[in-house]
């Protein structure tokens, strides 16, 4: 059964250019203790969509609509203070910047405490020994002290884990990681993404995993689901879209990966790039969203919007020419 | 800690030689010869010459200045000239009535300003940001004593609900003592209470930017808790200094407050002893107030300590 449901979501902004669609028609569902990876370039919705999950977009200027059904109950039409019952204990969320997603002057202890108290109705002392427990948990040694700490005293990757601590605290049926990875050291990413895997068998949470890096999507994700320009423009397993990648988007992600020691083996080639840039989302969209920067974009496309179609098993694409079953170059 | 606040206590020294030196010669940088002055119209040259020896005035700048310190430092302020009392004591009958004044204003200013301060930075833009935002511009600009004959005719004449004028030492009870000090609070207040809002609402805007505020959110926190402990802290630095800064502003304007509530204060000792060119009172006076400036600022840099964790010295 799905635990998370969303049905074309938009997610507009107004703003003195016109209205932005920064998110415009995104279906999508989730599994209970499943993976779903959010892949797209800067700026094609990835994060105006996680934020909207949690209703954390302010409002106005921006404007949330169609639904978003959590374990069966739409999400848009909570009250504030239902919404807030359910941010942070059922529904919780690692941001990108470990350096300042961390309030500077209260304690790590405090702001792990926090959680653990509107939510769960513990008093201080109880709060603070799970918070300790917390701690040990996601790996940082000496607990009992750094809980006393204030951010500024904790490494990018501390923080980092002191950010999975507090999202954890409360059981989450579902963490939204919004690029927990990209500010940090690469084998610091590794220990964060191996903590994020552990953790999430121990709690069976869902993870929505928002990023652009596509090695991090193979390494953690089940399923994959590519935005561009607002709208979701492929959807399949992770292994059948690594695959075969339908969408000339997502071919173009892929190809924009560089091979380590390609150079070495003589397979070395020009990285491949997408040209163009992603359109302005304040004027209304003719035809596919892609077509502007498309290689294989002929007059159908300019014309007439794709619609998501049934491109393999499990497997669905917004292109009029991703040829259904087959393998595409 | 302790010995940051020791040392900030010897670096103030030198500061205070300079307001000292400043203070000391106001007598020779203000025109008129204290001696003719103290001696009156009916004097001969002989009695003018006569004062002038006996205060000391005719012995060279500098050892006038050392033995005027020297005084200083065993607490002898020196003597009016006008009324023959030693400055210290004059002083100390006046402090009671002014002391009352700030703190009342500045308690009021706090518990006003910063309330407002965060609703405007948290309704920005809205209909009761712009209301009172425009009540900052309003008490910005009226003067002190426009404000204080407004409310005394308001509130103490018209609807008789607090005395016109006066004071009431703390020892007679503490409504007596307050009644009379809310409306020169009020009015010595609305600057001061215009400039803090205004700080903590420039603040908090910045700090509501932050990503830390996102992540309150996230957990589920409710308005206010995030605004007046996961913003309001980060946002206390600029508002402490502020709300120190202020405290000069309270000092000019307790003189004219005074005047106009009829408070036995220092601000009234003050504008007599002008009128009088009564240099030690003066002197004494100013010197009290750098004193207690150079103190308000130590105390802002130690505060800064407590809502800051990351300032440590």
């Amino acid at each position: 059964m799905a635990l998370l449901e969303v049905e074309n979501l938009q997610t507009h902004f107004r703003t003195p250019g016109g209205i932005n669609r920064a998110v415009d028609g995104v279906s999508f569902h989730v599994n209970e203790g499943e993976t779903l990876a959010i892949v797209g370039e800067s700026g094609c919705g990835k994060s105006v969509t996680s934020m909207s999950l949690m209703r954390l977009i302010p409002e106005p200027p921006g404007r949330i609509a169609g639904a978003i059904r959590f374990a069966g109950r739409d999400l848009l039409q909570l009250s504030d203070r239902e919404m807030r019952a359910i941010r942070g204990n059922d529904i919780s969320m690692i941001f990108q910047e470990p350096m300042t997603s961390l309030n500077p002057v209260l304690t790590v202890g405090r702001q792990i405490r926090e959680t653990l108290m509107i939510h769960q109705g513990l008093d201080k002392a109880a709060a603070e020994a799970h918070a300790i427990e917390m701690l040990t948990l996601v790996g940082i040694p000496e607990p009992k002290r750094r809980v006393r700490e204030y951010p500024h005293q904790l490494s990018g990757g501390m923080r980092q884990r002191v950010m999975i601590a507090i999202a954890l605290a409360c059981n989450p049926k579902l963490l939204i990681a919004d690029e927990p990875t990209t500010a940090l050291d690469v084998t610091i990413q590794a220990q964060i993404l191996k903590l994020m895997l552990d953790l999430k068998r121990r709690v069976g949470a869902a993870i929505i995993l928002i990023t652009h890096d596509l090695g991090v999507v193979a390494e953690i994700a089940e399923r994959v689901m590519v935005m561009y320009a607002g709208r979701k423009v492929e959807e399949a397993p992770v292994a059948e879209l690594f695959r075969s990648p339908r969408h000339p988007y997502t071919q173009g992600l892929l190809g924009a990966v560089p091979k380590l020691g390609s150079s070495l083996t003589g397979t070395a080639t020009r990285l491949a790039e997408i040209p163009g840039q992603v359109p302005d989302l304040r004027k209304p969209i003719i035809g596919c969203v892609f077509a502007g920067r498309c290689a294989l974009a002929t007059d159908l496309c300019r014309q007439y919007a794709p619609g998501l179609e049934e491109k393999g098993p499990r497997h669905i694409a917004a292109c009029h020419y991703a040829a259904k079953g087959a393998v595409a170059a | 800690m302790l010995s940051y606040i020791l040392r900030r206590i010897v670096a103030t020294l030198p500061v205070m030689a300079i307001v000292a030196l400043f203070v000391f010669s106001l007598l020779y940088i203000a025109p008129g010869d204290p001696a003719v002055v103290i001696a009156g119209d009916q004097a001969s040259p002989e009695d003018v010459e006569r004062i002038r020896q006996s205060l000391g005035l005719d012995r060279p700048f500098l050892i006038q200045f050392g033995s005027w310190v020297w005084r200083i430092l065993h607490g002898d302020l020196g003597t009016s000239i006008f009324t023959n009392l030693p400055v210290s004591a004059m002083i100390g009958q006046r402090l009671g009535p002014t002391l009352s004044l700030m703190i009342v204003t500045l308690l009021l200013t706090i518990v006003v300003a910063v309330p407002l301060g965060v609703v405007a930075a948290w309704k920005a833009g809205s209909l009761i940001d712009r209301a009172i935002m425009g009540f900052a511009v309003f008490g910005f600009s009226l003067p002190v004593f426009v404000v204080g004959y407004m409310l005394a005719y308001i509130f103490a004449l018209e609807l008789e609900w607090l005395p016109v004028q006066g004071y009431t030492p703390l020892t007679a009870g503490f409504w007596p003592w307050l009644e009379n000090l809310i409306l020169p609070a009020i009015a010595l207040g609305c600057v001061y209470i215009a400039l803090v809002a205004r700080i903590t609402r420039a603040a908090m805007l910045e700090v509501l930017q932050q990503d830390y505020i996102r992540t309150a959110r996230a957990k589920g926190l409710g308005q206010g808790g995030i605004l007046f402990i996961h913003a309001l802290k980060n946002a206390a630095v600029p508002i402490v200094t502020v709300i120190g800064i202020g405290i000069a502003l309270l000092i000019g304007g307790a003189v004219v407050t005074e005047s106009v509530f009829a408070i036995p204060g220092l601000g009234r000792l003050t504008i007599d002893a002008i009128l009088r060119r009564d240099y030690p009172v003066i002197q004494g006076i100013v010197l009290l107030f750098s004193f207690v400036y150079v103190l308000v600022n130590l105390m802002i840099d130690v505060v800064y300590t407590l809502v800051d964790p990351r300032i440590r010295y």
